[in-house]
């Protein structure tokens, strides 16, 4: 069938089977390779990107799902050359190792950001609980987290 | 928090950012699955649902008749090719596609080559196989009784499941001192099967090209050199024509060392269709079939005085490799390293036998960042000198403090035979006591028992035994385990750094070109670091075992001083002095006595590639290659304490603090140093606490996605706090000793003695991982519950 997504502000027109997932979609499809595929049962959370502004694990979310609706992934964070805090945080606070569950970590804490601007250490614990890394041990994650609410600049909108 | 305690040696550019990075946090690595080639056809595994079975026949006509489908492969048509079976990493052969029977949950029966990969898994469901199944042996202890179903019975004149016997140590001696002890403790102990489970899984790209026979194979593998050997030895295809390309990688820890059978099909598939093939695993095939870790049965026993002089160790373990024999580990090592099981003290004796057995499970078994079995090495002494503490009722940590080795007796050789190069033990203990407040939080520990309240202190100490190794002794099927470097710097003084080894998320961009930096003072951000692709860069055994900093590390520094020494000449020449009469300093040659007469190591590429006329016999350019062959493995060590909460009414364990003080030689980085020790300690909460690969009586794999093999979470995780001492190793070039898997080897322990600390009042001496609620409930009942199987 045929849908219509809007990814990263550009809108893509495709003939999709129905049973197509979302991160498939992005990355067969779409050649937007940045989101990963790391589980199917929605435990590791390498693929979360944002639906409509909040972040879904896209290995459980089909194409379809998303027909008509706005989907952000990690290569639409930068914005004008300039890194979004989040990405600044990351490789300031050596958040990332392999950098496999970076893309899915960064989606979240920008949407945790979005919501709660300054969120304390067991607020984003709790946002990104849902997410595995097996190189840092988190700490690192949660400190380029904090580095990116400290050095929030624009002024963000949160999601409906 | 982190606390820098002892700041020492720091090398130059030290916590500099990673290179590596800004492509990461842009979305722009490049993963297996990202690779993408014209024209490339996806595969896709038809795996066994028994532990154990015969196969009575295959059809794949309905597969085939798809119309998606290019190719389906099964053990027949690789038998046609003789390639249905293939060596392992030990000396055994595995199966790359069944042909006459299944030996475990998930093993490789058929390879169907689609167009897309929806397509690849539909036609793996047009399959018919006809299994008759036949009993499993699923417990280890089980795999020796007379009446136990041999599983290998492809190996001629093989009647049981029995793999090796290997013992180390003086046996008589070990007894000697057992026999005349004042106190003998005894502990039987499982260090249950683990996987690595890098967020990654395996995968390969493989490109044949019938027109120049040339083969390539984008792999996500952790040793690209010893693929292409091994392909060019399983395959016969000629090994020039070989080339093994590792993109980035997210994450190995030992998973991604071997050759997989997927990887074997995807080869084939290319062949047979003259296309491309990608093959990447999904969750649970990696968790199912490929490499797993630890799954070692140990009996210790403890020769101790009455007072607490650690006297001798005696240990029995039965190894549980699986259906085939593949550990990956220098050959002459079935055992891996485990018989530095000494660990970190001063011993008269000691002795261990370790038997390996057949099982229908899968292989594999050195994996999980354990540093050649390392890890359970440690984890059993560990557990041991608390075992002795509890009997003694000795406090471990003074227990340990009185038996570790003391640093004039450096180098050391244990009973076992390991020359450790350097240590300052007691100092690495001292510090993680004086860093957590070890004395206050006893006293919060006993007030807190007579509230009825559960609170644990556990101590380990570790020393490790990295960078394999000397080629003399370490090899891998031949293959010895000495690095290659080569280093050119460019006319303008840009520098390209070629190395063997493969990065799988340890920044080997950053941190080579800094130790290359701080040889010639070019700086790190103007020198490239290619490795990973076996057609541009020089031999060696990759990315393991902690090796890259020992032996990578040390063929960088060699290169890079021999190219500082070609310099030194050229600079001679620019200056009209003899090389002699110069001095260096960073980046620079000037003339001794004359410090304005100098060349910087820019100018002296330049004019090494120009017109200058060089001294005779001196070539022009500015490179160099080396084989670093280490003189012997490097020694890092720890000290590690873990403070619990438990619940008593639900068996919950809270880890609420963790100290880490880790000795790992100076520090090239100590920012990413600091990284992977947190990844390191979070590894070892999981095992302790989380993480099991348990069977039921078929065999049937219970831990085979991430809703049922649980990884530690950032809610799990507590602040980690990190401390440092500086030991150099005195026979490598920068007196680094690697630090990749330190953490992973000496946490585990740390977690459960704090929790069986905890447990004290209900006279629990010990309890196997994983300690989930319902361990730790049940270790209160009295009533231990084996973690491995689901049987009762």
């Amino acid at each position: 069938m045929q849908i219509t997504v809007t990814v990263n502000g550009q809108e893509y027109t495709r003939e999709v089977e129905p049973r197509l997932l979302l991160v498939h979609f992005l990355r067969d499809h779409l050649g937007l390779t940045g989101t990963h595929w790391g589980c199917d049962t929605s435990n590791c959370g390498v693929c979360v990107v944002h639906l409509d502004g909040v972040p879904v694990k896209s290995c459980t979310v089909l194409a379809v799902m998303a027909d008509g609706r706005a989907v952000a992934t990690v290569e639409g964070l930068e914005k004008d050359g300039e890194l979004d805090p989040v990405q600044q945080g990351f490789t300031e606070c050596h958040g990332l190792q392999c950098g496999f569950c970076t893309p899915g970590m960064m989606m979240t804490a920008r949407a945790l950001l979005d919501a709660n601007p300054s969120p304390t250490e067991p607020e984003i614990r709790e946002a990104i609980s849902g997410q595995l890394c097996r190189c840092t041990g988190y700490q690192n994650i949660v400190r380029a987290i904090q580095y990116a609410a400290e050095h929030e600049t624009t002024s963000t909108e949160v999601p409906a | 928090m982190t606390q820098m305690a002892a700041k020492e040696t720091p090398m130059g550019y030290g916590s500099m950012k990673r290179k590596e990075d800004a492509r990461f946090v842009r979305g722009r690595g490049n993963y297996i699955d990202d690779v993408q080639l014209p024209g490339m056809l996806h595969g896709a595994v038809l795996r066994s649902p028994h532990a154990h079975a015969r196969i009575l026949s295959i059809d794949t006509s309905a597969a085939e008749a798809h119309p998606k489908v290019r190719a389906v492969i099964t053990g027949q048509t690789l038998a046609g090719l003789n390639l249905a079976w293939m060596p392992t990493l030990s000396m055994d052969t595995q199966a790359v596609l069944a042909t006459d029977k299944v030996r475990f949950q998930g093993q490789e029966v058929a390879f169907v080559v689609a167009e897309d990969r929806y397509a690849a898994r539909d036609a793996l469901e047009l399959i018919e196989v006809d299994y008759e199944p036949l009993p499993a042996v699923i417990d280890a202890r089980r795999a020796l009784d007379p009446d136990a179903p041999v599983i290998r019975d492809d190996k001629e004149g093989l009647t049981s499941n029995h793999i090796f016997d290997w013992e180390s140590g003086d046996r008589a001696k070990t007894d000697e001192v057992f026999a005349n002890a004042e106190v003998v403790v005894s502990q039987d102990m499982l260090y249950p099967r683990v996987h690595p489970a890098p967020l990654e899984t395996c995968g390969a790209v493989a490109d044949v090209d019938k027109v120049t026979g040339k083969v390539t194979i984008w792999c996500n593998t952790q040793a690209p050199h010893a693929h292409r050997t091994l392909y060019a030895l399983v395959a016969g295809l000629p090994e020039h024509k070989i080339r093994i390309m590792a993109p980035d990688i997210g994450g190995g820890f030992g998973n991604k060392v071997g050759i997989y059978p997927g990887y074997v099909c995807a080869v084939v598939g290319s062949i047979l269709t003259g296309k491309p093939v990608k093959w990447v695993e999904d969750r649970s095939e990696n968790l199912m079939s490929t490499s797993f870790a630890r799954d070692y049965h140990m009996r210790g026993e403890i020769a101790a005085t009455r007072d607490g002089k650690i006297l001798g160790l005696r240990v029995k373990v039965l190894a549980d490799h699986g259906a085939f024999n593949s550990t990956a580990q220098p050959t002459k090592f079935p055992a891996g390293f485990f018989h530095i099981f000494t660990g970190s003290y001063d011993l008269s004796a000691a002795h261990c036998e370790v038997s390996g057995v057949y099982t229908n499970k899968a292989p594999g078994g050195v994996a999980y960042a354990c540093s050649f079995r390392v890890t359970e090495a440690v984890y059993l002494v560990e557990r041991m000198v608390d075992v002795l503490a509890y009997e003694l009722n000795a406090d471990p940590a003074e227990l340990r403090m009185k038996n570790l080795l003391r640093p004039e007796q450096f180098p050391y050789t244990c009973p076992t035979g390991w020359e450790y190069d350097s240590g300052d033990y007691p100092r690495a203990l001292q510090l993680a006591l004086d860093m957590v407040g070890y004395g206050e939080l006893r006293a919060e520990q006993a007030a807190k028992r007579e509230r009825g309240e559960l609170m644990g202190l556990g101590v380990s100490f570790f020393t490790e035994a990295v960078g394999a190794g000397p080629r003399r002794t370490m090899d891998i099927l031949g293959l010895g385990m000495a690095d290659g470097a080569e280093l050119r710097v460019h006319p303008t003084g840009k520098a390209v750094l070629r190395l063997s080894c493969m990065s799988q998320g340890q920044g080997h961009q950053t941190t080579f070109a800094q130790i290359v930096a701080e040889e010639l003072g070019i700086s790190p951000d103007d020198i490239e670091v290619v490795q990973g692709d076996t057609d541009q860069t020089p031999f060696g055994l990759g990315t393991y075992g902690s090796r890259s900093t020992p032996v990578s590390g040390g063929a960088t520094a060699v290169v890079a001083r021999k190219v500082r020494e070609r310099a030194r000449i050229v600079a001679g020449a620019m200056l009209e002095v003899a090389p002699e009469d110069l001095e260096w300093e960073k980046g620079r040659f000037y003339v001794k006595g004359d410090p304005d007469q100098g060349k910087t190591i820019a100018e002296i590429a330049l004019a090494a590639h120009g017109p200058l006329e060089l001294p005779e016999g001196v070539e022009g350019h500015l490179d160099a290659t080396c084989v670093y062959n280490p003189p012997n493995l490097t020694y890092p060590f720890g000290a590690y304490i873990c403070v619990v909460d438990v619940d008593p009414g639900t068996g919950q364990v809270k880890v609420r603090r963790f100290v880490a003080v880790d000795d790992c030689g100076p520090r090239i980085n100590p920012m990413i140093v600091e990284g992977q020790v947190h990844g390191g300690l979070a590894d070892g909460v999981g095992m302790a606490l989380m993480e099991l690969m348990a069977f039921d009586e078929e065999g049937n794999h219970l831990g085979a996605s991430f809703m049922d093999y649980l990884l530690p979470t950032a809610m799990e995780c507590p602040n980690w706090e990190l401390g440092e001492t500086v030991t150099p190793s005195p026979h490598h070039p920068i007196g680094a000793k690697g630090v990749g898997e330190s953490a992973t080897v000496g946490s585990p322990a740390a977690v459960v003695n704090a929790v069986l600390d905890a447990l004290r009042p209900y006279g629990v001496r010990h309890a196997d991982m994983p300690l989930t609620p319902a361990a730790v409930w049940r270790a209160i009942q009295g009533r231990p519950l084996r973690t491995d199987l689901a049987i009762t």
